[in-house]
Parts: structure tokens; C-alpha cells; sequence
């Protein structure tokens, strides 16, 4: 089974600080890390190799320079080939022209039989382009999935509804959008490390891909960010001084009351 | 020299810093109160190829450098400093002897199942009346022609009772002093190899030490490891490693408690201010970080010249004396700085204070690290 | 022209976010000028619907029914919508940022070759060109971004459930039905549906929920979220959960607020063993009071608390629960 795994390289948005001045992001303060959600849909794809070794896994990313890290570290994991497409370009594409990027990544490879990646990125949290490469590739998705089996060439994924879930079957090719309820990710193994120098990181750019400024990059994004700013906070209320708990929660209530809560 | 790592150095320190967080942080604490060896953390070691990592790739080792070795032991040893003596025990103490001395068919034999952590390895050189002073062992190992057989106690044995393959110090010629030590491989179930008392140890709890009893063992020839009477060369040369191993260990447990120092420092208040912001306590730290630093940089200068071949003994000895004291250093004034919370089993910095100790002691006390240091300087 | 509306239902019952969606299509297609808000109604047999869409302020209703389309898949909502924005051109098509409109909306954005921004908290006509300005969250909240979509049409976005205000409820305000033929083939839906399973948790926070008791890492374990259960049964509110909670495995995952989870806005909110990092606040920053509950002083969530209790929260909790008398 010929699998590929979409991956991008986030910041770490829960280390993220806000310049207090400027109230903007302070952007290099989070490290960077592989997005969490593609690290299950890579640690999938593991797995299914391990049903069925013969299978052949190809992790693919947009993104800086710097993203080859994060492919090594795939590699490490036990990936088969990473390739990296990166052009300056590129930057300020939506999650339209970023689905472009990987549809003609993809469509370079020599086929494939699954992909997988995150149900969303931590950076955007828009869960779009998933469904959008889908659609450009011309294949089936199932999004959310926190369950995977795979039969030869037919999949059946239990896709989480917010009160429950779904059991969907699909033939393959199909793309599959996946959480982390899916599954533990493995760590990379120390021989994993040492063979990374023996696999070449591809890194593509938009000639490569052949794809034009019509379809990606900044100007071709529908979407245009006008404007970013740091939200305000409601403001600090009052921490309620007393010497008991029992005094603490009176006060707290006689508060409430006054609201007409 | 290089200071700046490579790839494959970062990495190692990455997975092995997500590795202890996550299976080995959430029973640090416990491993230590029971005294219970972490066999589940050195399973998934084993499969994730830590426990050969710098062996041959036709061993199934990743012939990973040992700066890289060295950062592993380090961020164990941050996290659970058992869990770090067990992983270079058994890489310095028995894969690399037998790597390094060993006949053809013993290689093929043994090394396979320790560097895949299938078998865990043990080193016994230490008796009850000789330690630093090798000359003195009571072991003795009889030639019987087409066999040998051994007799002997051994005490403060890593592993002992747990490990599968045993690197044994014995004489074949009491008469000769260390020249007549000779080195054997003696396996687990081993008719006459038994487990004796167990240590009830101040720290390092959870790796298991004990003394192992040779009564009439009878061992194959083949068995014999190196030449004999090179047995106290096969030992001072493992040693090397294994110091190297444990200066790692005292860096890891120094690093463990100075961070866990600045996480409470930022958040403990004292008159109307946190710790951090007195600068007596401050200045301190600073002192201690460069400590590290220090540290950091004598492993770094020993691995690199053991993995360009270059003699490390001295540079060795020189980076286990200065972590060791580090570690003891360090742990003493993060418990301080912790105030009465510090010395309780709360925080664990009174885990770390323990376990440091050790470091001073085992593999050549820091008294043989100067006698080391000392003797090359006045050769 | 118009401003649509996805009016998500399952099993033939309208999901609360359509509401909210029509309430604020209401409001931007008459800041826009004279344009309708329209309700868009896909499904099996759901004209049992309509009323209730034009109760909740649709100018008309787009019904496109047929039976493959009794249970929602990508591929059949995909086709029948896809062409019928290709037919009516609407100018802005709002969906519900649920797990079933962040599944549709992206697939239909590709096929019709427009933009799409998700999880919207918060929408505006721009004045002088009327195109809809976007604001989301980025960053895991840290970040807000302005967003538009200045030449494709229709503006897509999802919008996140529980933020935008229904209008109130009149049955008798009727509107405008059109139906749209659907021409869907069993062919064009590749994928299966085997089972829908609705566990036990039904969706905790609707926006109809007026007191919720949350936890955080600092209530330690399933006990405490026992007696977080207690609280709730007392002040007649719900449970909900930080992802640390939900990722140790104390509560149900459904319970999870924030970012990642279920955005609220109830009269009350109380934060216990919360420390209020960003992700989470930005689910919980529309409640009208929050009340936090935390033994650190220096926890982040006293800096957007209503009020601030400093104390164990096995302390505080039981005093609630015994000194509890407000109405409802």
C-alpha cells in the first residue's frame, strides 16, 4: 500500500508569548514542533505498515527551509521518503492555494493508495485543507477520524461526531483526516536517527510541482489576513479576601445576588 | 573541536527527553520508594535501540557516536538516575567488553540480545575487601583442563540477580597482583551462581544492587574473556566507558535538580517576592548553571576523544570527578533552595540529592579520579 | 446575492448553530442593503423544517431533498450544494464550524474554486465595499485574525457554534420555499455509511446552557470531577473540562471547552483547578461571569475571572453546594 502523510511543521502555540508593547506575537518564541495531529496520521501509516510490510510511506510538507527537521525526524520515525516543497513563493497561501501545493505535490509521486494527515494544524486550527486536497485529487475523505481499518483496498473509519460517532467504509484511493484519540505516536528509535543521513530530503519548488503563481501563493489566495491583532481580555476581577472558605463563598454569592444572577 | 551538535545529537536528545517525560517521569517518584527495577521502561529502551545504541550495526546496534551517548545518559539521568545507571552499566560494563575483547563466536553469541536489550548486562570486579584495590580480589578461577571453576563472592553488584550475562573478575594467579586477574562471561542460571543479600541503598533505589555468590561454578573454556591474566586490563578499559557513563548520570541528576530549582525559585514567593528575584540566591545560581556548563564541556571533550580514538582516560576521569562533585554540589542547594519543601518526597529534589552521592563512589571514587588525574600529570 | 445560511440538521432535528447562523445572516444581509438571509435545508425528509427556519428569521428556504441524502455524506451535500451556488450565487454562505460543516464547507469551497475561513468568532460588513470581514482566532487563541475574501464569491466561513446570537423565536413569520431539484445518482456518493452511534453524552454545552462547572489539571483526578457533578446538580448546570483533564482521561472528551473544544457563553462559569491558559480562555471568554476557583495566586485564569476565589477547590466546592440559594 503506497501512503502518503501531509505534515506540517507548527509552532509550538501553547509556548507562544505575546510581546506585551507591541501587543503582536513574539513568534520565534515558540519552538517548532511536527503539528500533533499529523504525527498520529504518520504514526498510522506506521502501523499499517506493520499490517502490511510491503507498504511504502511518503510524508510530504509545505513549508520553510527549517521544515527539513521535522521530515528528518519523520525518517527517524520510520517514514520510507520525505520531500519538502518550499519556495518563497509560496508564502501567504491559503488553506486554497496550500491544497493546490500538495495536490500537485502528490500528483508527481507515482500514485498512491492512501493520505493521511491531521484533522487540523494548531497554528490555523482550520481544518481545511484536508477536505480541499480531497477534492483536488478527485478522491473520497473521511475527516475526525479516531479509527482506522484497513482491509486490502477498503477502509473503515470511525469519524467522532460531537455526541458520538460515525462508522464510514470507503475504497481506496481516499484521503483521511485524523485526531489524536486515533492513536499514541511512536518515538523515533535511535537507529532511525543514524540512518536519516542515508535518506535524502527532496525539497521541491513551484517549477518543480508545476504549478504558477495563478494557483499559489499569496496573490492567488482567495482569503487575504487584512489585519492581526492580540485579543483583549475581559480584565481582572476581583479575588475575594476572607478568612475561611465558608467566608469566601458568602461574600462570592452575596456578589452573585447583587448581579440578579 | 566542535562544540556545536550534530543532527543526529540533537535528535537523540530530543526522543530520549520525550521518552522520559512521558514513561519515565510519571514513575521516578515510586521507582525510587519501592526500590523497584524499571523493567518496562528498559523494555521499551531496548526497543527503541537505546540500550546498544553506540554497537555495531551487525550487532543491531546504530553505531551512534558516544557525544550522542553521552546526551542520552544525561537526559535519562535527569529524570530517573536508576534508569540511567542501568543503561550505561550495561552498555559500558558488559556490550563494550565483550565488543572490544571478545572472540569472534562470543560477539556473535552475546551481543546480539544485549544491544537489543532482550539480555541486560552486569559487571562484578568489586569484593567486600577489594575495590579500589584490584590486586586484592578473592575470586579465583581454577584451569581444569577442559573447563573452569570459580569461587567467590562479589558485592555491590548492579543488576545482580537480574541481569542475564555477567562480565566476572577472577584470579588466575594470585601471586602476579592485578596481573593475574583474568575475565570471564558468566550467564544467568548458572549452576553455583547465585544472588546473595540484597542492598538497602541511600539512593539510585531503583537499580537493584546486591552481592552475587560463586560457590564451585563451572564454566565453559570458551567462556574466558580477552587473554588470561588481562582481566584487570579488560576492567580499567570498560571503566573508561563507564566513567564516562557516569559523569553523564551526575550531569543528568545535577541539570534535573537545578531546573526543577528555577521552575520553584519562579513560582515560591517570600516576602512579597519570588525566589528568583533575590540575587544572593540568584548569584547562586548562576555560580551552578556555569558549574554545568563546566561540566557539560569535560564530557563532551572526554566523548569526542573517545570517538576519534584519541586516549580519553584522564579526560574521563577528569569529567566523572567534576560531574560527580557537580551533582552532589548542585542537589545539596536545590534541596536548600526548596527550603522544608525540599526535604520531603514532594519534590524531588531529595531524591536527586540522594542519588547523587553515588556518583562520587562507584566506578573509581573521586579519590581514584585524582589518583588518575594526578598520576598522568607526574608521570 | 443573498446571504445563505447551511442549515445543519440530524436526524431530522435542527441543530441550535442554524439559529444562531440565521440570527446573524439576519443582521448582515440588511447591513449589506436590502438582501434576504436565506436558509439552506439539505436532507432526506426534513420539510418539517421550514417552519421552524422561517421562525428563526429566514427570508426564504432552499429545501434539496432527496432520499440519498438521508444521512449526511461529504459527497452527496457536496454535489447538491455545490450546484446550487452555482445556480443562485449567493454573495456570503455561512456554516456552522461543527464537525459536520468542517467537513462540508472545505469540500465545497474547492469545488467552487472560492475562499474559506473557518471558525469564525465574529463578523462585519466592511462600509464602504460591503464584503464580509472575518475575524478568527489563530494561534491557539493568542492571535486574532482580520480575514476577507475580497473577489471569489460567495465569502465562506465557518462559523463556531455558541457565538452568534439567535433572533427570537416567531411562528409567524413565514417566507419564501424553493425547492431545488437534487439530480443525485447513487454513483456519486463514494462512501458508506455502516452506523451513526450517539453515545450516552449528548453535546453538553449548547449556548442554552446557563451555569457550567469546569475543571482543570488542578482537580487531580475522576473524584474530583465527581464532585464538580455535584456542584452542577446543585446550581442546575453542567460539567465541563480543560484538555488537560480531558486528555488525562478524567472526563468524556465531549466535555472539552476552548479552543479545541466547545466555545460557551453561560451566566455563569465556574473555573476549578483551572490555570487559564489562552486556549482555553478563548472558549470560555464570552460567559457573563466567571468565577475561578484556584490555590495559585498567580494562575492566569484570576486575570479574566469575575471574581476569584484563592483556595483548594475540595474546600470552596462544598461551601457552594451548602450555601448555594440563588434562583435557577
Amino acid at each position: 500500500m503506497k501512503i502518503i502523510v501531509c505534515a506540517k511543521q507548527v509552532p509550538d502555540t501553547t509556548e507562544v508569548k505575546i510581546d506585551k508593547v507591541k501587543n503582536t506575537l513574539i513568534r520565534d518564541s515558540a519552538p517548532s514542533i511536527m503539528n500533533y495531529e499529523d504525527e498520529n496520521a504518520l504514526e498510522e501509516a506506521l502501523r499499517i505498515k506493520e499490517q502490511f510490510p510491503d507498504s511504502y510511506i511518503t510524508v510530504i510538507s509545505m513549508g520553510p527551509p527549517q521544515a527539513k527537521d521535522m521530515l528528518e525526524e519523520c525518517i527517524a520515525q520510520g517514514a520510507d521518503e520525505a520531500i519538502l516543497i518550499s519556495d518563497r513563493e509560496l508564502v501567504g497561501s491559503d488553506t486554497w492555494a496550500t491544497s493546490n501545493v500538495l495536490a500537485a505535490g502528490i500528483r508527481k509521486l507515482s500514485g498512491f493508495d492512501l493520505i493521511l494527515t491531521g484533522r487540523q494544524a494548531i497554528d490555523g486550527d482550520t481544518a481545511q485543507v484536508g477536505p480541499q486536497l480531497a477534492e483536488k485529487l478527485g478522491i473520497p475523505q473521511v475527516t475526525y477520524v479516531k479509527e482506522v481499518t484497513v482491509n486490502d483496498n477498503e477502509i473503515i473509519a470511525k469519524r467522532t461526531l460531537e455526541n458520538g460517532y460515525e462508522t464510514l467504509k470507503l475504497k481506496t484511493p481516499c484521503l483521511l483526516t485524523v485526531t489524536r484519540e486515533l492513536n499514541q505516536p511512536r518515538y523515533m528509535t535511535i537507529k532511525g536517527i543514524y540512518n536519516v543521513k542515508n535518506q535524502e530530503i527532496k525539497v521541491w519548488n513551484i517549477k518543480d510541482i508545476n504549478v504558477d503563481l495563478t494557483e499559489v501563493g499569496l496573490d492567488a489566495s482567495p482569503t487575504k489576513v487584512v489585519e492581526s491583532f492580540v485579543p483583549t481580555s475581559k480584565g481582572k476581577g476581583t479575588v475575594i479576601e476572607a478568612d475561611s472558605a465558608k467566608e469566601k463563598v458568602a461574600i462570592l454569592l452575596e456578589k452573585l445576588k447583587e448581579k440578579h444572577i | 573541536m566542535n562544540f556545536s551538535p550534530t543532527k543526529e545529537q540533537l535528535m537523540v536528545r530530543k526522543m530520549i527527553k520525550q521518552f522520559a517525560h512521558n514513561e519515565m517521569k510519571p514513575i521516578a517518584q515510586l521507582t525510587d520508594e519501592e526500590a523497584r527495577y524499571p523493567q518496562e521502561t528498559i523494555d521499551k529502551l531496548g526497543k527503541l535501540g537505546v540500550m546498544g545504541m553506540p554497537m555495531p550495526k551487525e550487532y543491531g546496534g546504530a553505531e551512534s557516536d558516544y557525544v550522542a551517548y553521552a546526551g542520552a545518559i544525561e537526559e535519562l539521568s535527569k529524570v530517573c538516575s536508576s534508569t540511567g545507571l542501568i543503561v550505561q552499566t550495561h552498555v559500558a560494563l558488559c556490550c563494550w567488553p565483550i565488543l572490544t575483547f571478545g572472540t569472534q563466536e562470543q560477539k556473535r553469541k552475546y551481543l546480539p540480545d544485549l544491544v537489543a536489550g532482550r539480555k541486560l548486562g552486569a559487571f562484578a570486579l568489586t569484593e567486600a575487601n577489594a575495590g579500589t584495590d584490584a590486586a586484592g580480589l578473592q575470586t579465583k578461577a581454577v584451569d581444569m583442563g577442559d573447563h573452569w571453576v570459580l569461587n567467590g563472592t562479589k558485592a555491590f553488584l548492579s543488576a545482580a540477580g537480574i541481569a542475564d550475562v555477567y562480565i566476572v573478575m577472577a584470579m588466575t594467579d594470585k601471586s602476579k597482583g592485578t596481573k593475574g586477574i583474568s575475565a570471564f562471561i558468566i550467564e544467568k542460571g548458572t549452576p553455583g551462581f547465585n544472588r546473595g543479600k540484597k542492598e538497602d541503598k541511600m539512593g539510585i533505589r531503583g537499580s537493584l544492587m546486591a552481592e552475587q555468590i560463586i560457590k564451585d561454578c563451572i564454566i565453559p573454556k570458551e567462556n574466558l574473556l580477552g587473554e588470561v591474566g588481562k582481566g584487570f586490563k579488560v576492567a580499567m578499559a570498560s571503566l573508561d566507558v563507564g566513567r564516562l557513563g557516569v559523569a553523564c548520570q551526575a550531569l543528568g541528576i545535577a541539570q534535573g535538580a537545578f531546573d526543577e530549582t528555577v521552575k520553584y525559585m519562579k513560582s515560591r514567593k517570600q516576602f512579597g517576592k519570588s525566589l528568583d528575584k533575590f540575587q544572593a540566591l540568584a548569584f547562586e545560581m548562576a555560580d551552578m548553571k556555569t558549574r554545568l556548563d563546566c561540566t557539560r564541556l569535560l564530557i563532551l571533550n572526554a566523548a569526542d576523544r573517545r570517538d576519534k580514538g584519541l586516549p580519553c582516560t584522564t579526560e574521563t576521569a577528569e569529567a566523572k570527578l567534576y560531574a560527580s562533585e557537580t551533582a552532589v554540589y548542585v542537589t545539596n542547594k536545590a534541596v536548600q533552595f526548596h527550603g522544608g519543601y525540599g526535604y520531603t518526597k514532594d519534590y524531588p529534589v531529595e531524591r536527586m540529592m540522594r542519588d547523587a552521592k553515588i556518583t562520587e563512589i562507584y566506578e573509581g571514587t573521586s579519590e581514584v579520579m585524582r589518583m588518575v588525574i594526578s598520576g598522568d600529570i607526574f608521570r | 446575492m443573498d446571504v445563505w445560511v447551511y442549515a445543519e440538521q440530524r436526524n431530522g432535528e435542527l441543530m441550535s448553530v442554524a439559529a444562531e447562523l440565521l440570527g446573524e445572516g439576519y443582521r448582515l444581509s440588511r447591513e449589506i442593503g436590502d438582501r434576504k438571509v436565506c436558509a439552506v435545508l439539505v436532507g432526506g425528509n426534513v420539510s418539517h423544517l421550514i417552519d421552524e427556519l422561517y421562525a428563526y428569521g429566514a427570508d426564504k428556504v432552499y429545501i434539496l431533498e432527496d432520499p440519498l441524502l438521508e444521512k449526511y455524506t461529504t459527497d452527496g451535500y457536496t454535489k447538491v450544494i455545490a450546484n446550487a451556488i452555482s445556480e443562485y450565487k449567493p454573495e456570503i454562505f455561512l456554516f456552522g464550524a461543527t464537525h459536520i460543516g468542517r467537513d462540508l464547507a472545505p469540500r465545497i469551497a474547492a469545488r467552487i474554486d472560492t475562499g474559506l475561513t473557518a471558525d469564525s468568532t465574529s463578523l462585519a460588513i466592511d462600509e464602504q465595499d460591503k464584503t464580509l470581514i472575518q475575524i478568527k482566532p489563530a494561534f491557539g487563541g493568542n492571535l486574532m485574525a482580520k480575514i476577507i475574501c475580497p473577489v471569489k464569491r460567495p465569502q465562506m466561513t465557518t462559523v463556531r457554534p455558541g457565538v452568534m446570537k439567535k433572533k427570537e423565536r416567531d411562528d409567524q413569520h413565514k417566507g419564501e420555499l424553493i425547492k431545488v431539484p437534487c439530480n443525485l445518482d447513487s454513483s456519486d456518493i463514494n462512501v458508506e455509511v455502516v452506523e451513526v452511534v450517539i453515545t450516552a453524552k449528548e453535546q453538553a454545552f449548547s449556548a442554552d446552557a446557563d451555569i457550567i462547572c469546569a475543571g482543570g489539571r488542578g482537580i487531580g483526578g475522576t473524584e474530583g470531577f465527581e464532585m464538580l457533578e455535584q456542584l452542577a446538580q446543585k446550581v442546575g448546570g453542567v460539567v465541563g473540562a480543560t484538555r488537560a483533564a480531558t486528555d488525562a482521561g478524567w472526563i468524556d472528551a465531549a466535555c472539552l471547552i476552548g479552543q479545541t473544544g466547545t466555545t460557551i457563553k453561560p451566566k455563569i462559569y465556574f473555573a476549578c483547578g483551572i490555570s487559564g491558559a489562552i486556549q482555553h480562555v478563548v472558549g470560555i471568554e464570552k460567559s457573563d461571569i466567571i468565577i475561578a476557583i484556584n490555590n495559585d495566586p498567580d494562575a492566569l485564569i484570576f486575570s479574566v475571572a469575575d471574581y476569584g476565589i484563592v483556595g483548594d477547590y475540595k474546600e470552596i466546592i462544598p461551601e457552594i453546594i451548602a450555601q448555594w440559594n440563588l434562583e435557577g
